[in-house]
């Protein structure tokens, strides 16, 4: 599969991740080196396979609806780079 | 007073008689971070006040008689565990200044059972390498020759052990990150079954393949150390729930000349192809006469798909990557960007600036695989080469109780030698990732050196919760070999006489 520069640019905004203009060759052309390896795979044959999302067998455990946790807001908001009134702060969404 | 250099058993049989106390040792390792780390830079976080109150709280309770096998005895945990109330960064400039509000399961577990916690190592970031290099805070260097790699991500746990810094650290493993630095650094190192212990506070990479685990010199030191380590935790989903073990019981077996009779050793002849470096071949081969003569059995058995098991890996671990890391935003912590015109910009820069290449490479990977359009040729077909990979394991027990062979196809390589060409680095892993995409236990102990006396690590897996088989037979090994006791020149040493005379060996 080969990778185009607009390609990555669309990778880059779908990650939310920026990357220079210089910078797009170097990282389609690195991306393009993993690709080439993952391509492996279309030659075997999985027909009929389940596919194995997981090492366990099992569903997502259940419990009770209770409140159980202390109210830790304070403490988990410490660590925020900006907050107001128990908000997280954030840019305006240009519309 | 002992020499820093013991085994977590022999520390504590020291701690519990009294000829040392947690805080002489606990100094000793702080001295040893000092005078050693600037050359192997292992450690990204030290606390010396806090290891040292928890140094004298374990004495207190040693004084009086209590406690347990590991009260008291220092150790490093991987900096992508949640250490409370101290730095936790899994060695990015996204976490550069972010203190944990909570420990991992693991570390709590550790800390209730008395270990005192001297410092985070370092590692490659968010555990996504096989050489600690891509750290924010610079490469790990390996103490067997400072120009060369520990392995990754677990570089810095397996650095502060093999150079004897600590006798016990945490590591984690995603495709290898516990056992190829343990190969790589000549010390043991067990990646448990999935589930076996709880991710919660473990900072996540690819959740269906992470899985904390111990390094230590010895296998019956990883015993103690998963004693504690693993167990039901209702934080994390994914957490099994079964009865609990003491993986140590077996070792104690006495057992006479054949130890091993009746194990039966499976050798895939995918992992003894060309490709593997010739001196780690001959290791591997020694290893394995030498496991005949304490009585196994040695068979040929095939994984026929298991070549597949690094293009599975490179999608399914990325493409958990890229959904994890979406948390990184710059909103409720971590690094944010200082310039942005907008929400989205601020997303933008604050994931350019906060992650390295590396992790950049591969949430890019990891989003590709999971786009529009490419989902099932890459994502959902990797998923089912993970079934076919399983099963070909699942027919293997059939016939033997343990797989055996190189855990990595060279010794250390020199630092900056893979950097440039991610796939060179990735095949690093060929012997390791199946086990992870698996689901079952894998370890790696040293057997051997290379000509220019780089530690050699023989991987052994089981199938699910067989860690006690395995952890038998490399105890067993461990009776009967000495390789595990090599220490590199770069290395902890006591200033005053030891009553075990030690060995360090170029």
């Amino acid at each position: 599969m080969s990778l185009s520069e607009s390609d990555i640019h669309r990778l880059a905004y779908l990650a939310r991740i920026e990357i220079d203009d210089g910078a797009i060759e170097a990282v389609r052309d690195k991306l393009q080196g993993i690709l080439g390896m993952i391509d492996e795979l279309k030659a075997v044959d999985t027909t009929g396979v389940v596919p194995m999302a997981h090492a366990q067998d099992v569903a997502a455990p259940l419990r009770e609806d209770r409140v159980t946790e202390p109210d830790e807001h304070a403490a988990f908001q410490s660590v925020a780079p900006a907050v107001e009134r128990g908000l997280y702060l954030v840019p305006k969404v240009i519309e | 007073m002992t020499a820093l250099g013991g085994t977590v058993v022999e520390l504590a049989a020291d701690l519990r008689a009294r000829r040392v106390s947690s805080v002489e040792l606990t100094r000793q390792a702080l001295d040893a971070i000092e005078a050693l780390d600037p050359t192997l830079n292992a450690f990204i976080s030290i606390e010396p006040e806090h290891a040292l109150a928890a140094a004298r709280h374990a004495d207190s309770l040693l004084a009086k008689g209590e406690g347990g096998p590991l009260t008291g005895i220092p150790i490093a945990h991987k900096d992508i565990l949640m250490t409370a109330g101290m730095r936790t960064t899994c060695a990015s400039r996204m976490l550069g200044e972010f203190v944990a509000p909570y420990d991992a399961h693991v570390v709590g577990a550790l800390r209730r059972a008395g270990t005192v916690l001297v410092g985070k190592t370092n590692m490659d970031e968010f555990a996504m390498g096989s050489s600690s290099e891509s750290s924010h805070f610079g490469p790990v260097c390996n103490p067997w020759d400072a120009t060369r790699v520990p392995g990754g991500s677990s570089g810095g746990s397996a650095a502060a052990v093999a150079a004897r810094i600590v006798a016990a650290a945490t590591g984690t493993d995603t495709g290898g990150s516990i056992r190829q630095p343990a190969s790589l650094t000549g010390i043991t190192g067990l990646k448990p079954t999935y589930g076996l212990c709880s991710r919660y506070g473990l900072v996540a990479f690819a959740s269906s393949l992470d899985h904390p685990g111990p390094f230590a010199q010895t296998a019956e030191d990883c015993g103690l150390l998963l004693n504690v380590m693993a167990g039901h935790d209702p934080r994390d989903a994914t957490s099994i729930d079964r009865p609990r073990e003491d993986y140590t019981l077996r070792l104690r077996e006495p057992r006479g000349a054949k130890p091993l009779s009746g194990v039966r050793i499976g050798l895939p002849k995918e992992y003894f192809g060309a490709g593997s470096d010739p001196e780690v071949m001959a290791s591997i081969h020694r290893a394995l006469d030498q496991l005949r003569s304490l009585g196994a059995t040695v068979v040929d058995v095939s994984l026929p798909n298991v070549k597949l098991a690094v293009p599975v890996y490179y999608v399914i671990a990325p493409a958990e990557a890229s959904s994890n890391l979406a948390r990184f935003d710059g909103v409720r912590y971590g690094h944010r960007a200082a310039n942005y015109r907008d929400l989205n910009d601020m997303y933008c820069r604050t994931r350019a600036e906060g992650f390295g290449d590396e992790v950049k490479r591969r949430i890019l990977v990891g989003t590709y695989v999971l786009s529009h359009g490419y989902y099932d040729a890459y994502y959902l077909k990797a998923q089912q080469v993970r079934r076919l990979i399983a099963e070909d394991f699942a027919r293997a027990w059939r016939d033997c109780g343990v797989i055996a062979g190189p855990t990595s196809p060279t010794t250390a390589f020199p630092i900056g030698e893979k950097s440039d060409d991610p796939v060179q680095m990735y095949l690093n892993d060929i012997f390791t990732v199946a086990a992870n995409l698996t689901g079952g236990p894998a370890l790696s102990i040293p057997c051997g050196v290379d000509g220019a006396g780089l530690p050699v690590g023989l991987q052994l897996q089981g199938d699910h919760f067989s860690e006690s088989r395995l952890l038998d037979i490399a105890h067993r090994y461990q009776q009967a070999t000495e390789w595990h006791r090599r220490m590199p020149p770069v290395c902890a040493k006591s200033t005053t006489s030891s009553e075990r005379p030690r060995e360090a060996v170029r």
